[in-house]
């Protein structure tokens, strides 16, 4: 990247540091106190943040909201040998695709109160509903991928020798890759708003736990740092699979494009 | 000894719901292809010509009568009949070097004989140079020529082209005509071709089946006098070219009255 083109990158900021300057002036000189309490100034929002990240409380909650949703993509992951079975053997698909209809739709929020009862307060529960949360949308694109597949490439394959496994091994699970990627994409992202929902009510650490213990001692600064992160966190989360992806599948153009 | 041989096939599509009717394709197509002879079959769109390499290929089998190749009943599709498709069909993820390899990496050959033969067909197309990259940054032509090399390298019975050079432009596809001969002069191979181009079949083939409109049926079988050595033209180019010429327009006179 050249100067010049950094330059030009900046003035994108330009509404940003203009909306921030109009919240810090307006919490210092126009909110009374109590209301200032409840929308702390940026600079304010900043101290807290290097409070919590000095003390070591913001990194473990980050290390804690983390794992949970790494375990629970281990798990999810197994939608995608189960999507390929399904795109591949329509009679699997026949049997399997009514429970899945049936399941889809429910928000994995709405199976918190059910899960705190199976699981009580912590790690299982959470896991479960990040669970449910990437689990989803990995199954239906690696479906939507393997059906997809060009006839033309597979039936290429067979006329080079390859038998119904090796159609299956070498071509339907490459050619697919690029959306069960896309697919690993979302669900990370809908697990990590189903992580934050499930920590807020059923866990005693995390992001979403340190934002509601926040609310109930007034530290509206230790809540906005709290958002910001988890909002960062996904941000960063979403950029590193998709920087993987175009590395490790430079032929693929959906994601180039 | 015929290196293929299709026995009265005929193929009819059955109606996929009540709208519409079964659709016959083909009806008693008989053909003999010799050992390293170049046989085109050619015939207006929607003749059943695609149908009709995709029943030898062993995509789909015939309704009725039987395909023999090298003697053995096709039943499924095998590497004694690799396909080169219009669209190349490419494997994206693999290199050139891995797509001529993909047949080879099937029958378990190691893999120093396996890069040795990549390098001869990668030669043979002359694409060397390129081994390493992926097909995307390939042209056209040279895409084909990957296809190509892929299908030969595991050294098939008959290698079946599906309108292989229809997607370029005219001068690759003359120029791939060209190298399509040069190549055959070095790797003497039987080769079923499915055009609709009548210059495509005088200048590749040793012989040319006209088919009908549907259903396909074998019209005309034409020998073509010096084959691959046809120079367009020459007073005996234009006589063939019009004798087919005549055999296509008469069909087309007759589906037009119908």
């Amino acid at each position: 990247m050249t100067s010049l083109s950094w330059v030009l990158n900046l003035r994108r900021l330009i509404l940003l540091a203009v909306l921030l300057c109009c919240w810090e002036f307006a919490s210092r000189f126009i909110l009374d106190k109590t209301q200032a309490t409840l929308l702390p100034p940026p600079t304010g929002v900043l101290a807290g943040a290097v409070e919590l990240a000095m003390s070591g409380e913001l990194w473990k909650h980050i290390r804690d909201s983390l794992r949970r949703e790494f375990i629970a993509f281990c798990y999810a992951s197994v939608a995608i040998p189960l999507g390929v079975m399904m795109g591949c053997f329509k009679w699997i698909n026949e049997q399997v695709d009514p429970i899945i209809e049936i399941l889809r739709p429910i928000p994995p929020i709405a199976w918190i109160p059910l899960s705190i009862l199976w699981f009580g307060v912590g790690n299982t529960q959470n896991q479960f509903i990040i669970f449910l949360g990437i689990f989803f949308p990995i199954l239906l694109n690696t479906i939507d991928a393997v059906k997809n597949v060009e006839p033309n490439l597979i039936r290429a394959a067979r006329c080079l020798g390859a038998n119904h496994w090796s159609v299956i091994t070498r071509v339907i699970l490459r050619a697919a890759l690029p959306q069960v990627v896309t697919g690993i994409r979302i669900g990370l992202g809908v697990g990590w708003m189903a992580l934050v929902a499930a920590e807020l009510v059923g866990a005693n650490s995390g992001l979403g736990f340190l934002i509601n213990d926040a609310r109930t001692v007034l530290r509206t600064d230790f809540i906005l740092d709290g958002m910001i992160a988890i909002g960062l966190i996904g941000l960063i989360i979403d950029r590193i699979i998709r920087i993987a992806a175009r590395k490790l599948m430079p032929w693929s153009r959906a994601l180039n494009s | 000894m015929s290196a293929l041989s299709v026995k009265n096939v005929s193929k009819i599509f059955p109606a996929l719901n009540n709208k519409n009717q079964s659709v016959q394709a083909l009806q008693d197509v008989s053909l003999e292809v010799n050992e390293n002879e170049f046989v085109s079959i050619l015939g207006h769109s929607g003749c059943g010509k695609t149908t009709l390499l995709n029943l030898i290929a062993g995509f789909e089998s015939p309704t009725s009568g039987s395909i023999f190749c090298a003697e053995k009943a096709v039943k499924d599709p095998g590497a004694d009949r690799s396909m080169v498709f219009q669209d190349y069909a490419l494997f994206p993820w693999l290199t050139v070097r891995d797509n001529i390899a993909f047949g080879l990496h099937l029958k378990r050959i190691n893999s120093a004989s396996i890069e040795q033969s990549v390098m001869h067909f990668a030669n043979l197309v002359g694409l060397s140079a390129f081994v390493d990259s992926y097909p995307h940054q390939l042209s056209g032509g040279m895409r084909q020529r990957v296809s190509i090399a892929r299908a030969l390298a595991v050294n098939p019975t008959v290698l079946l082209m599906d309108e292989p050079f229809a997607a370029l432009d005219a001068q690759n596809r003359s120029m791939m005509q060209q190298e399509m001969i040069r190549i055959l002069a070095e790797e003497s191979k039987t080769v079923v071709l499915v055009t609709h181009s009548i210059e495509e079949s005088i200048n590749l083939s040793d012989v040319i089946v006209v088919l009908t409109r549907r259903p396909g049926r074998v019209k005309a079988v034409i020998r073509v006098p010096e084959p691959r050595k046809m120079i367009e033209d020459t007073p005996s180019y234009l006589e063939i070219r019009k004798k087919i010429r005549a055999l296509i327009n008469d069909e087309h006179d007759i589906s037009d009255t119908v």
